[in-house]
């Protein structure tokens, strides 16, 4: 048997070679890093041609249109302007506006919490179908719409007869114009939960009820904390739909001044009258409320963003 | 007695999760719940707390059938794989949840949690939000939580997966300890062999949906019920051998078979640790090429190499590798020293006496 060589240091070998392999990794991944960067990185002539066809287009198509709104409302001074929202039609068109936001915005949130809900934490026959269902009122025209609700309760429609013998009125009436706006907003709550509750799983509502919580509870102190930024977002959508929704409210509501008329049908209304001022005057108001959701919505974006900042800051 | 599964079985749409599963577990008792991923272990662990219910059988916590009892009356502790803390809830407020839903009283509350932090090292950290915690962290605030309103059991789904391995070693000597000062009887389910046999007072291997063997560390790994847990716990090496004139053979190795028909096929099962190696060629009456050695840490992982082409695995400190003066490459003598007699993966409990360790052959008188 031959003697064997001297012992090689195999234990200091080893842990050398175990010391040095981070170092290594570092380097190469920093020099990765660097490469990465200048690979994706755009041409400066591209990124600015970019910048200014979507600057441009927005400030020509959005921007303007938007100013002009304004300007024109205040054409004839600003005593013309509070006169006609002052007036009584014009007027009754905000408070129904306003009452009908009020009713189809909190039948979404029902809607679209329990819909989210059972997409997110159940497993079911028919899910898709649902998810399909929801998204229906995006892709069917908003006057495809207000028709159906024509086919069903008008006068001539499914259950025209039965709503006449019982005196109820939805067609060319208030509650018609409810359940088209209504309709029409459908998605938009159901929309944003859905995501923000698949994500945040069911883990903590089952935390909660090995803790001794009931389901009421649950829902309230776990599962609605966690969406209520999704569950806001989805609000403002809504409520914003709900007091600009023009074609399918158009059909159902039957133009009666004063009655019927929305914010939007009324603007339409004074305009084909040829009063331009009033028109924009009403315009500028509903504009002005599409800005405020905007402003609160970039709001509670940039402080969700913050909250984040903060916690990946700790 | 604590908890009790008496042939509790569980199907999920017609599949079958877990299979006639009994065992009981005494009070105070740390048990691991072991298997391979998708063996039915978190759902006995669910059954326990009452977040799945048996399809059939009956679970007994303190003697009390809990079948048609709702997962908020159980009065358990459940800690989650992922924590599952309440995410826009300070530390406090998720440790208070459960005293609050039980409504306990201000000052109450405020005594019990003070306690926990102390307890569970999280002073000072009573107003950060959960995604202000360190992995190793949230996991001690979930389990403060679970603990907080004194239930009976505590339950707890892989609670080591999620954080990094140095965490996970201080976890696990940290969850010895908690264990020990509260006495509160502890199921945890794992998939890791190891941490199972460091942190429990008893393993519950279940494989497949059923249960496979029940014993204490020490028992489950120098008597494992089948080959199925003689693999899974520890490293084995495992042969094919047939049986010629009383000996088992396979290549250059022979085993004692006696009273074994000849053409019998048997399956040899050996640990690392069984087989001794030397550099000293006539030390030993096995001879191997040592063609590789894989380094562990404080412990070197071994492959020899037999003429015959068998492969043998084995351990050895760092010392006694540089003592010996092994390097790849080398030829060594080596022998075994304990083997056992498997069974194949599937078959049930072996007897008695197959189990037992047969005495050490003398494979010295050959030479």
């Amino acid at each position: 048997m031959a003697t064997p060589p001297p012992d090689p240091p195999h234990s200091d070998s080893l842990t050398s070679k175990a010391e040095s392999a981070p170092t290594l990794q570092r380097n190469r991944r920093d020099s990765a890093n660097e490469k990465s960067r200048r690979g994706t990185e755009e041409s400066p002539l591209v990124k600015w041609v970019l910048i200014s066809v979507a600057m441009g287009f927005s400030i020509i198509f959005l921007f303007v249109p938007l100013v002009n709104v304004f300007a024109q409302a205040l054409a004839k001074g600003f005593a013309y302007y509070w006169n006609s929202l002052g007036h009584p039609d014009s007027w009754a068109a905000i408070r129904l506006t306003l009452l009908v936001a009020v009713i189809s915005v909190p039948l979404n949130v029902v809607f679209g919490l329990a819909a989210a809900w059972a997409i997110a934490k159940f497993e079911f026959r028919g899910k898709s179908l649902l998810i399909t269902l929801i998204d229906l009122p995006f892709s069917v025209s908003p006057v495809v719409a207000g028709l159906m609700f024509v086919v069903l309760f008008g006068l001539q429609g499914f259950f025209g007869g039965w709503l006449r013998d019982h005196d109820i009125k939805i067609i060319f009436a208030v509650p018609g114009i409810v359940l088209a706006t209504t309709f029409v907003t459908f998605p938009f709550v159901a929309r944003e939960l859905i995501p923000v509750m698949q994500s945040t799983g069911s883990e903590q509502e089952q935390a909660a009820l090995t803790l001794g919580a009931s389901g009421w509870q649950t829902f309230w102190h776990v599962t609605l904390p966690s969406v209520k930024w999704g569950l806001v977002y989805g609000i403002i959508l809504c409520n914003a739909r709900a007091m600009g929704e023009f074609g399918a409210v158009s059909v159902v509501s039957g133009h009666i001044t004063g009655l019927t008329d929305t914010m939007p049908l009324r603007i339409e209304k004074l305009y084909n009258e040829y009063n331009a001022p009033a028109a924009f005057a009403l315009a500028s108001l509903l504009a002005l409320l599409a800005l405020l959701t905007l402003a609160l919505k970039t709001f509670l974006e940039w402080k969700q963003k913050r909250q984040h900042d903060r916690a990946q800051n700790h | 007695m604590s908890i009790e599964l008496r042939n509790v079985s569980k199907a999920f749409g017609g599949v079958s999760a877990v299979n006639n599963v009994s065992f009981s577990i005494q009070d105070g008792e740390l048990i691991a719940l072991l298997g391979p991923s998708g063996g039915g272990k978190t759902t006995v662990l669910r059954m326990i707390a009452g977040l799945e219910m048996p399809s059939s059988g009956d679970v007994f916590i303190r003697g009390q059938r809990m079948n048609d009892i709702s997962v908020q009356q159980r009065n358990i502790g459940f800690v989650f794989q992922n924590y599952a803390l309440f995410k826009n809830m300070t530390v406090f407020k998720n440790i208070a949840f459960g005293l609050k839903i039980k409504k306990w009283k201000r000052q109450e509350i405020q005594e019990r949690i003070t306690e926990l932090l102390e307890l569970f090292g999280l002073q000072g950290l009573e107003n950060r939000y959960p995604h202000q915690l360190s992995g190793g962290q949230r996991q001690r605030v979930a389990i403060a939580r679970a603990l907080a309103p004194k239930p009976s059991v505590l339950l707890l789904d892989e609670p080591f997966g999620a954080v990094d391995a140095k965490i996970r070693q201080e976890l696990r000597e940290w969850l010895v300890t908690l264990h020990h000062e509260l006495n509160v009887t502890t199921v945890f389910v794992t998939h890791d062999q190891e941490e199972a046999l460091e942190v429990s007072d008893r393993i519950v291997i279940i494989s497949g949906g059923r249960l496979v063997q029940i014993g204490t560390p020490r028992e489950v790994y120098d008597q494992p019920a089948n080959e199925f847990v003689a693999r899974f716990i520890g490293v084995m090496n495992v042969l094919e051998t047939e049986v010629r004139e009383g000996l088992a053979r396979v290549g250059e190795l022979e085993f004692p078979a006696p009273d074994q028909p000849n053409g019998q096929k048997m399956r040899i099962g050996f640990r690392p640790y069984a087989v001794q190696v030397s550099s000293d060629l006539t030390a030993f009456r096995y001879h191997a090429v040592l063609r590789r050695t894989f380094f562990l840490g404080v412990l070197l992982r071994l492959e020899l190499e037999l003429p015959s082409g068998l492969i043998v695995r084995t351990r050895m400190t760092k010392e006694e590798y540089s003592v010996q003066g092994l390097e790849d490459g080398k030829e060594v003598s080596f022998q075994i020293r304990q083997f056992r007699v498997l069974a194949t993966e599937t078959a049930t409990l072996l007897p008695e006496s197959d189990v037992e360790y047969q005495p050490p052959p003398v494979l010295g008188e050959n030479i």
